[in-house]
């Protein structure tokens, strides 16, 4: 796959130079922060045992978009996702609004990394005595150092990536080590401090929303199909090691944190490992939960970064979105334009000072995602059967994943309505409107045929 | 075959417009529910000032391992008490259920429905009649 440099006629295509280690890292990387901050909300809407019982409920829908992902994804292998996926087999519209998912989904949870990294210096500052500091220039210095990075390759990028969540996944092993597994009472209390369901079984329902945080952006992998040297290999293998990676990830942090903390703290905790870490009492293994913390935003706003100027690209690519985002770097081979375009929106969403709301709009905008990869999957069986054109990977018991993938999501929707009615229908809102938009003004600039790039058979039923 | 399609070139305004238009589009829908979360924190507000006691460990009936951990975390029996109290109201409201419901599957049925038509035109332009 390759583009055009904007104005210029130059063709010029993004490296392949990646491995599975990287798909791994990039899934990971940007998911592995939701264990140490966000996963705990669950815990406020339907306390501990909702938040594990959410915890698993909302592991089962992502196995499904693992699956359904890595089977499309391996056969469309090109920038964009889901984005491109959408393009092939249901049309313009609901691409654009795919693309929109994912930049949205992205550029918000990168700016909720951003205040995290800004909020544990001030933690730091003050465990050393400097109380009041600033938080604004570490937000800034966050973005726009992974901005650099991300404009100067993609392989220095998710290299790093790979380092960082490998530490920050190690932290977790260690606190769990420490915490005394085997020794029940010694350190962990979930005797005394695990309660009954406090809102019932609809707590439980509710808590689905922040169970999302467990895994949110797994699916990131598929935006490297177009810098993966084996699509086919690279992206199965990535994606599934990832999920088994977070599932562990999630269970250990939930054991850790429900037999540390009162339920109602964990709820409302802005970092509930570092806490875990402070509360064992020592201070080596504070001070690694704090690096471990920061680590994990650090990557989780880096593959942020990755996968939502690759969104953004293949909407200008496309003139979805203006052209002139659809360019690649003649040197870096990176799309250049959309990474800084993207800069001081992830810094003004992140000044907004409406932290729950920003979150809020990057699930909704995750699990509309999501919907659209269940009615997708069938889509794409029954235009295309299996043998009739090559796939990288193919997944087991379909229709069975699909239709337990829109299930679940259907129950995350009512979840949301549960406290959060009133912005599901103002991101709703927003998805439409734009849609609208897109059909009245923005269609007419988009090349027809030009949509379809795979080598593909037409389509049965078309 | 089908006629090519030649869509119209878009200038620099028109390109940086739409990019705006996005952009407002998505604080406007951040900035809404505020509207409704301001009136809620208000009521909310006046409920706790007309129950305000102070509260004690005992007074919030917690075992003794549990009040230590709260302790540990840095909280006296006031703070505690203001987390321990704060509840989510699941009350369902059916109309609103609906309203949403409707919002959300007419979203769905009506982006098929457009991606159908134009779908076939890009299938129609790529491969012929």
């Amino acid at each position: 796959m390759s583009t055009t440099t904007g104005d210029s006629k130059q063709r010029i295509s993004m490296l392949k130079v990646l491995n599975p280690f990287h798909i791994w890292a990039l899934g990971v990387g940007i998911v592995l922060v939701g264990e140490f901050m966000g996963w705990n909300f669950s815990v406020a809407k339907g306390g501990a045992y909702g938040s594990l019982i959410a915890c698993w409920v909302i592991g089962l829908l992502y196995t499904c978009v693992a699956m359904i992902d890595s089977e499309v994804t391996s056969t469309v292998a090109a920038a964009g996702g889901q984005y491109t996926q959408a393009k092939h087999i249901i049309g313009p519209l609901m691409a654009f609004n795919v693309g929109l998912y994912l930049v949205m989904a992205y550029t918000m949870l990168e700016a909720a990394d951003a205040l995290v990294v800004g909020d544990l210096m001030k933690s730091g500052a003050e465990a050393l005595g400097h109380a009041g500091l600033d938080t604004k220039p570490f937000v800034v210095l966050t973005i726009a150092f992974l901005a650099w990075l991300n404009y100067r390759g993609v392989f220095t990028t998710l290299t790093l990536n790979f380092v960082i969540t490998f530490v920050a996944f190690i932290a977790i092993l260690v606190l769990f080590l420490a915490v005394e597994p085997a020794n029940p009472g010694a350190v962990l209390k979930h005797k005394e401090l695990l309660t009954d369901l406090p809102y019932g079984w609809i707590g439980v329902v509710a808590s689905l929303q922040f169970g999302m945080w467990y895994y949110l952006g797994i699916e990131g992998t598929c935006q490297a199909a177009e810098e993966v040297r084996s699509a086919g290999r690279a992206i199965p293998l990535g994606t599934m090691g990832g999920m088994m990676t977070l599932l562990v990830a999630a269970s250990l942090t939930w054991y850790i944190c429900a037999g540390l903390m009162p339920w109602q703290y964990l709820g409302q905790a802005v970092t509930p490992l570092y806490d875990a870490g402070t509360l064992v009492g020592s201070t080596k293994l504070q001070l690694l939960l704090f690096v471990a913390t920061a680590f994990a935003a650090i990557a989780s706003a880096n593959g942020c970064i990755n996968d939502a100027s690759r969104a953004w690209f293949s909407l200008g690519r496309d003139r979805y979105m203006p052209v002139f985002f659809g360019a690649i770097h003649p040197k870096y081979r990176t799309p250049y334009r959309s990474i800084i375009f993207l800069v001081p929106i992830a810094v003004s969403f992140a000044f907004t000072g409406l932290l729950d709301q920003v979150i809020t709009f990057s699930i909704l905008s995750g699990l509309l995602g999501y919907t659209f990869m269940s009615i997708n999957i069938v889509k794409f069986r029954k235009m295309w059967p299996l043998g009739s054109i090559h796939r990288g990977y193919i997944h087991p018991f379909h229709p069975l994943p699909a239709i337990t993938l829109l299930i679940l999501c259907s129950a995350t929707y009512f979840a949301t309505f549960l406290g959060y009615g009133t912005s599901l229908l103002s991101i709703l809102a927003f998805y439409i409107v734009a849609s609208i938009w897109f059909s009245v003004r923005r269609y007419k600039f988009v090349k027809r045929a030009d949509q379809f790039t795979m080598p593909w058979p037409r389509p049965k039923g078309y | 075959m089908t006629k090519h399609y030649e869509p119209p070139k878009q200038g620099w305004f028109g390109q940086i417009f739409d990019s705006l238009f996005v952009l407002a589009l998505v604080y406007l829908s951040l900035m809404l529910p505020l509207l409704f979360k301001a009136k809620e924190a208000a009521s909310a507000a006046a409920g706790a000032a007309a129950e305000a006691v102070k509260p004690t460990w005992e007074s919030l009936q917690l075992s003794p391992v549990v009040q230590e951990q709260w302790e540990k975390l840095g909280y006296d029996a006031e703070k505690a008490a203001a987390l321990i109290n704060t509840k989510f109201d699941y009350t369902i409201d059916p109309v609103w259920l609906v309203i949403t419901a409707v919002v959300l599957i007419g979203y769905f049925v009506f982006m098929l429905k457009v991606s159908d038509k134009e779908y076939r035109q890009v299938i129609a332009e790529k491969f012929g009649k």
